[in-house]
Order: C-alpha cells, then sequence, then structure tokens
C-alpha cells in the first residue's frame, strides 16, 4: 500500500483502486505520516483545510473591519452624542464618550485596510481559490502544498502584526488605506503616523509575500495540474476568475511592494523619493526632490488591479452558481471568458483615473478616461450573459442564487457610476466626495461580499458536510440587500452636493446641515445591517456543528468535479482515481437532462451545445 | 480504468511556479526602476558614475552562472561530487558578488553619495541592496541543496530542485546585467 493510500484512509473503503504515482506533482511531499492535530488542523497542508483557515481568519477580520465603520458611523449619524460604552471599550481614544479625531481617522483607515486587503483579497481569493481550483479542475492538491500552507502563515503573521497596530499606544495608521505620503512618511505628521505606520507597513509587506505564494500555486495548478479530458474550455467559469485574478495579484502587489520599500527607506534611512521641501512644526525639512506623486503612482498601479482581484472571484463564483440554480448553461462561455480576459488587460491600464486631480498632465488624462470607459465594455457583456442565464431559467432561490442575483444588481448600479467618475472632467467636481464612497463600495464592497457569500452558501456543504440554514439565509439575504442600497443610495446626493469624504464633523458646515437628518438614517441602518451580519456568523458557526447533514455527494444537482468527490473528502479528495472529464460544466436541461455531470462520456446520440 | 486519470505534466509544476515568481520579481524591479525614470525627469536629479567594482560583481556573477550550469550537468551525470564542489562555489561567487557591490556601496559614500545625499544615490542602494537580497536568497537555496547532496539517509534522483534553482540563479544574473546597463544608459 503507497503513500497515496494511508493519504484517503479515513474515508476510503476500497484501498486496492488507489492508482500509483499519477502524477510527479505529488513526489516528494510528506504524506506518510499519521495525521495529528497539529498537522491536520493548524500547520495543514491540505487545501481544502487551508481555505477553511483563510474563511475563518477573514470573517473574524470582516466583524472587526465592520464593527469600526459602526464605531465611525455613530460619529458622522450622532456627531453631538456621547456614548459612555465607547469610553470603556477605547479609553482615552473616546473620552467622554465621543471619539476624537485621531481615533475617527484610525478607524477609518483601518475599515479600509482591513476590508479590502485581510477580508475581499486573502478572505475570498483565499478561501474559494484554495478549495475550488484542485476539486474543479480534478487534482489531488495544490501544485506546492507546502508553499500553500506558507500562504496561509504569512497572512497569519500579517494578520497578528496589523492586530497589534492596534494596541499600540499612538494607535495605528491613520491617513488613510493608501497611506499617502507626506503624511505617511513623517511620524511627526500624526500620531497615526508613528509606530502604528511602521506596524501598518510591515504588514502589507507580508500579507504581499502571501499573496503572491498563493497566487503562483493558483496559476501553476490551473495550468498543470488538470485532469484528463479537462481542456480549458471545460473549465468551470470559477477556475478562469481565479486565474486572471491570481495573474493580477502576481504581476501588481509587487510594484506595491517596491512602493512600500521606498516609503520605508523615507521613513527611517532620510531618503527623498517621496518627500520635498516640507515645513513641519514650524521647522523646513532637509529633505529635496522628492515626490509624492510618485508613490501615487506607484500604489494605484497595484490599487487598481486589486479591485478586479477582489470582484473577479465573486463574478467566477455568481456565474457558476446562476446556472447551477437556473439549470441552463451559462450564457455566452467563451465571452464571459474573453470579458475577464479584456478585464485583466485594462486592469493595468486605468491607475492614473484615481489621480486626475493630483496635477496629472490633461492630455494624458484623457488616455486614461478612454481606456477606464473602455472597462464598461466587458462588464456589460459580463452583465448581459448573467441576466441570459437567468432569463427564462427555472429558478431554484436558494440563499446562494439570491446573493448572486444581488450581485448581478449593485454590480449594474454600482458599475453605473463608474462612467460618471471615469470622466475626467465630472471628476473635477466628484473626486473625494461621499459620491466616490458610494461607487466604490457598491461596485467593490457589497458586490463582492454578496459573491462570498453566495459561495459560502453555495460551498459551505462541500466545505463541512453540512448545510446552512436556509431561513435564516432568506433573512440575511433580504435585510442585507435593502440595507446596502438604503446605506450606499442616500451618498450619492451628499456627494454631488459637494460633500466631501474623510471628514470628522460637518455639523458646524452650514452647507451640508441639509444631511443632518439622513446621515443619523445611514447610520442607524447600519447598525441594523451589521446585527444582520452576526446573524450570517452565528449561522455559518452553528451549522458547522449542528447544520442539517448531507445525504447525497452533490446536493445541488451541479455538473462540476467537486460534486463527485465523497460528502467528506480526505486529502487527496478523491479515495479512487481522480475522474476523467468528457464534457464542459454547463450540460443543464440538455436533451430532456436535469444535468449531466462532467464525468459522463458524451453518448454518440446526444446533440451537440 | 487506472490509466484513465494520469496527470500528464508536460512541465514540472514547481518549475512552472518559479516562472510566475520571476515574472513577479521582474515587475517589482519594473516598479523600481519605472519610479527611478519617473524621479529622473524631474528637477534636482544628480547624475553621476557607478562605482567600478560593479564590474567586477558582474564578472563574478555571469561566472558563477556558468558554474551553476555545469553542476546541473554533473548532477545528471551523477557525478555528486564535482557536483558539490560546482554549487560550493557558485554559492561563493554569490557571496563575493554580495560583498562587491557592497563595497560599491561605501565607495560611493566616500564619494559623497550615502544613502540620503541624494534621490539618484537612494534609488542605487534600494534597487541593488534588493538585488542583492535576491542573490543571497539563491545563495541560501544552493545551501539547501549542498546539505541534501550530503544527506546519506535519503537519496535525492530527481533534478527538479537543482533545475529550478540554476534557473533562478540565471535570472538573477540577467536582472543584474538588466539592471547596470539600464544605471549606465539612464543616469
Amino acid at each position: 500500500m503507497s503513500n497515496e493510500a494511508t493519504l484517503h484512509s479515513q474515508d476510503l473503503a476500497h484501498h486496492g483502486h488507489v492508482e500509483h504515482g499519477h502524477g510527479n506533482g505529488h513526489d516528494g511531499h510528506d504524506h506518510h505520516h499519521e495525521e495529528t492535530f497539529i498537522s491536520k488542523y493548524v500547520f495543514s497542508m491540505d487545501h481544502k483545510m487551508i481555505a477553511k483557515q483563510f474563511l475563518i481568519t477573514g470573517i473574524i477580520w470582516a466583524i472587526i473591519g465592520a464593527f469600526f465603520s459602526v464605531l465611525f458611523r455613530l460619529q458622522l449619524g450622532y456627531p453631538e452624542a456621547t456614548f459612555p460604552w465607547l469610553e470603556s471599550i477605547l479609553g482615552h481614544w473616546a473620552e467622554g464618550g465621543r471619539i476624537t479625531a485621531e481615533a475617527y481617522y484610525a478607524l477609518v483607515t483601518m475599515h479600509g485596510t482591513i476590508l479590502v486587503f485581510f477580508v475581499l483579497t486573502a478572505g475570498l481569493s483565499g478561501t474559494f481559490s484554495n478549495l475550488l481550483i484542485p476539486l474543479q479542475v480534478g487534482a489531488r492538491d495544490m501544485a506546492s502544498p507546502f508553499m500553500n500552507m506558507l500562504s496561509y502563515w504569512f497572512f497569519f503573521l500579517a494578520s497578528v502584526i496589523m492586530m497589534s497596530s492596534l494596541f499600540v499606544q499612538t494607535g495605528p495608521a491613520s491617513g488613510g488605506w493608501t497611506a499617502y505620503p507626506p503624511l505617511s512618511a513623517l511620524g511627526d505628521a500624526s500620531i497615526g503616523s508613528k509606530i502604528g505606520m511602521d506596524l501598518w507597513l510591515i504588514s502589507m509587506a507580508i500579507f504581499v509575500v502571501s499573496s503572491l505564494l498563493g497566487s503562483l500555486n493558483y496559476i501553476s495548478t490551473i495550468l498543470n495540474m488538470r485532469t484528463k479530458g479537462m481542456s480549458m474550455t471545460r473549465l468551470p467559469l470559477t477556475i478562469w476568475a481565479f486565474f486572471f485574478t491570481a495573474v493580477l495579484g502576481v504581476l501588481s502587489f509587487p510594484v506595491l511592494l517596491s512602493g512600500f520599500v521606498l516609503l520605508l527607506f523615507d521613513r527611517h534611512a532620510d531618503t527623498s523619493f517621496y518627500l520635498s521641501e516640507i515645513f513641519i512644526q514650524g521647522k523646513a525639512l532637509a529633505h529635496e526632490g522628492g515626490s509624492a506623486i510618485l508613490y501615487q503612482h506607484l500604489f494605484w498601479f497595484l490599487g487598481h488591479p486589486e479591485v478586479y482581484i477582489i470582484i473577479l472571484p465573486a463574478m467566477g463564483m455568481v456565474s457558476e452558481i446562476l446556472a447551477v440554480n437556473s439549470r441552463k448553461p451559462i450564457f455566452g462561455y467563451l465571452a464571459m471568458v474573453g470579458s475577464l480576459f479584456a478585464i485583466c488587460i485594462l486592469a493595468f491600464l486605468v491607475w492614473a483615473h484615481h489621480m486626475f486631480v493630483t496635477g496629472l498632465n490633461p492630455f494624458l488624462g484623457a488616455f486614461f478616461v478612454l481606456l477606464t470607459l473602455l472597462i464598461a465594455v466587458p462588464s456589460a457583456i459580463k452583465v448581459f450573459n448573467w441576466l441570459t442565464t437567468i432569463w427564462r431559467g427555472n429558478i431554484r432561490f436558494t440563499p446562494a442564487s439570491l446573493f448572486s442575483i444581488g450581485f448581478v444588481s449593485t454590480f449594474i448600479s454600482g458599475g453605473l457610476t463608474g462612467i460618471w467618475l471615469g470622466n475626467s472632467a465630472i471628476d473635477i467636481h466628484l473626486h473625494d466626495t461621499y459620491f466616490v464612497i458610494a461607487h466604490f463600495h457598491i461596485v467593490m464592497g457589497v458586490s463582492a461580499f454578496f459573491g462570498m457569500f453566495a459561495g459560502i452558501y453555495h460551498w459551505f456543504p462541500k466545505m463541512y458536510g453540512r448545510y446552512m440554514n436556509q431561513t435564516l439565509g432568506f433573512i440575511h439575504f433580504w435585510i442585507t440587500l435593502v440595507g446596502a442600497y438604503l446605506i450606499f443610495w442616500p451618498m450619492h446626493y451628499e456627494g454631488m452636493a459637494g460633500m466631501p469624504r474623510r471628514y470628522f464633523d460637518y455639523s458646524t458646515w452650514a452647507s451640508f446641515n441639509q444631511f443632518e437628518g439622513l446621515n443619523q438614517f445611514i447610520s442607524f441602518v447600519v447598525i441594523i445591517v451589521f446585527a444582520t451580519q452576526l446573524l450570517f456568523v452565528f449561522n455559518f458557526f452553528y451549522s458547522i456543528f449542528k447544520g442539517r447533514k448531507l445525504t447525497t455527494p452533490n446536493p445541488w444537482n451541479a455538473t462540476s468535479l467537486e460534486w463527485t468527490t465523497p460528502i467528506n473528502p480526505g486529502h487527496g479528495n478523491w479515495p479512487g482515481e481522480i475522474p476523467e472529464v468528457h464534457r464542459w460544466a454547463y450540460d443543464y436541461s440538455k436533451d430532456g437532462k436535469d444535468f449531466i455531470p462532467q464525468t459522463v462520456p458524451v453518448s454518440p446520440d446526444e446533440s451537440n451545445h | 480504468m487506472i490509466t484513465m486519470n494520469a496527470q500528464k505534466n508536460k512541465i514540472h509544476p514547481h518549475k512552472y511556479s518559479m516562472w510566475i515568481a520571476m515574472a513577479s520579481i521582474t515587475m517589482m524591479f519594473i516598479g523600481f526602476t519605472s519610479a527611478y525614470v519617473v524621479k529622473r525627469a524631474q528637477a534636482s536629479w544628480l547624475s553621476f558614475e557607478l562605482p567600478s567594482i560593479f564590474w567586477v560583481s558582474t564578472g563574478l556573477i555571469l561566472l558563477s552562472s556558468v558554474t551553476i550550469y555545469f553542476a546541473q550537468r554533473q548532477f545528471k551525470a551523477r557525478n555528486m561530487g564535482s557536483y558539490k564542489q560546482l554549487i560550493t562555489i557558485t554559492a561563493l561567487l554569490g557571496l563575493a558578488f554580495a560583498a562587491c557591490q557592497v563595497i560599491g556601496f561605501s565607495d560611493m559614500k566616500n564619494h559623497g553619495l550615502a544613502l540620503d545625499s541624494t534621490v539618484s544615490a537612494s534609488f542605487i542602494y534600494v534597487i541593488v541592496g534588493a538585488h542583492i537580497l535576491h542573490v543571497l536568497g539563491g545563495v541560501v537555496v544552493l545551501l539547501v541543496l549542498f546539505f541534501r547532496a550530503y544527506r546519506t539517509r535519503i537519496r535525492t534522483y530527481s533534478s527538479v530542485p537543482i533545475e529550478v534553482a540554476s534557473t533562478y540563479w540565471h535570472f538573477v544574473d540577467g536582472l543584474w546585467i538588466y539592471l547596470l546597463i539600464f544605471f549606465s544608459l539612464a543616469r
């Protein structure tokens, strides 16, 4: 009996079929020791366990990041009110029950950092790329399970450092999640620019390493470890989306790292990459010849692809879930792949639209306007294909499919405002207002979260062998959908009226007094939506232990390979051989059959798709 | 049935991962050098000659690419003795390269071009320093291979690790040549 057999020992009834040496991707990895608690749950090399580690760490971060938004929304909605309980948790950061301006900026900065990087990058693509890539392409594990484990533990280390920055005396970074110099480069600039900023930069550098290790694995697994018959055009769209996400990450995160390295030198080695002619606390600094705009170029060269790193996995999962729950093949499979590719290319060519008002040459701006507006084309193709996929489908309204439909809704309404912001002329009025906040929260934040929720509800049975509670899922969906619109829709009007973002207190600003009631309303909805997310978290953890058990390995009658594994697959995924693939992943309602799994050979009298 | 699911790999996944990692590192240095280009177009840019010892280090790292190429051939021929010698020489050449770069740094400093003096000098320190770290990473990998070669309990017959290491080594070599040409042309 080979190493492979012990690999699947938990679920395996028939060791005899285990094939020896099914691929040289797996030699040299230690599988022949007994699984202990440490090797199974902590330093696991099983992609499914690593996915769960990413997911649960991401959930913890999401609760923290969302709670921060509740705190600063209290300030924005009720600037005059005092909340004594705030002082008991935040201490001198909320003296007298009202958060200080420093605390407000720290909360806003950490909210952005946590949700963009730790939840919607690591928590989203870390979870689902790990879980689904080997299962859906038909591989025993990732190309390098060891590197995959390192990817999680680098993320964990980055998390620990970022978390510890919340507890230092001068507080965490507070110059915004973009960490623009000179504010971020000079310790004297604000208390949030002291040790908190250093910890932020170190944590982010380690985060980049984690992300790169993960992405390397995703790409080489997708390209090299597909099972027999799994040609690239037979891949489920989830895999295509994860693939382009990883490509974006591999090519854009290193540029961010180089920007951070230069910033660290400016902070600690007296270099002048970003600093020039600065007066601080009444004295002139020696720094000369630096350019703060240079940082913005390096940052947004990552920063823009980053928003696609966040949204593409959600797009992939939504495509898959909509097809499964409409019992129809995905409409325009190749157009979906093509539009993902187009988005991936354009992602690298539009970064300066974040910098229209930084003194960018207006003629250069015109090119970036054009390229930015071009993104509307692949986005519209995708929206059209999702709508035509569910059009006249036999739709099953599960929480997963509802969240997918919700994704399409928020992606449309958030995407359309992108056309406004992509114009450099309109941007003169709208930049740095609540309009921008409304735009990116709907199109990137809410949409990506909807994709993530859809993925969790849909693949929870594969992760834990149990279902999540459906009723709680429906409550979660409706309150979140309505709440998200109620929170962010009014912000468009605030932004059009010129209300700038990142202000601590608008109450003394007569122009915006008209929004006092609206701000209170938004904050009130925020609290309700936050409470609803806790309901989801309860549902998630309760269902892990007490959820209804699966009785069939394929609960959604889906065609893709992950549902051909046992209900609780061991390390190695398939107890016997890896199944061979004979068709694409979207044979639903074909020739009078509800669905035909990818593993079923094409029969001679079958119609072509 | 059993022959059905052989996962055929044209190229080993680890080698593939190495190529993607190299693309990633390349992007980092593209980030650095494009920042350099942007800064160079702006005011108060000071131009200066590179330390001449950088040419010595260039020779050393080119030589080390040759030695690791032969190391890989010796491994495949199972001449483990000369394989061990060659990877040791390669690692030492890597260390000598790093030492020369550091000497170059002190040379610059002696000519009034310290890290915090002018931004054109700062770029040299940061970019060349980042490259040194990548070379030292390669040296660590070679050390691991060296100790593996001395292991008696487990013998390695797979040439994948040395092939991946040598690909990386040629890459950091090429990266230095790129940087040298870049710094010489865009002063």
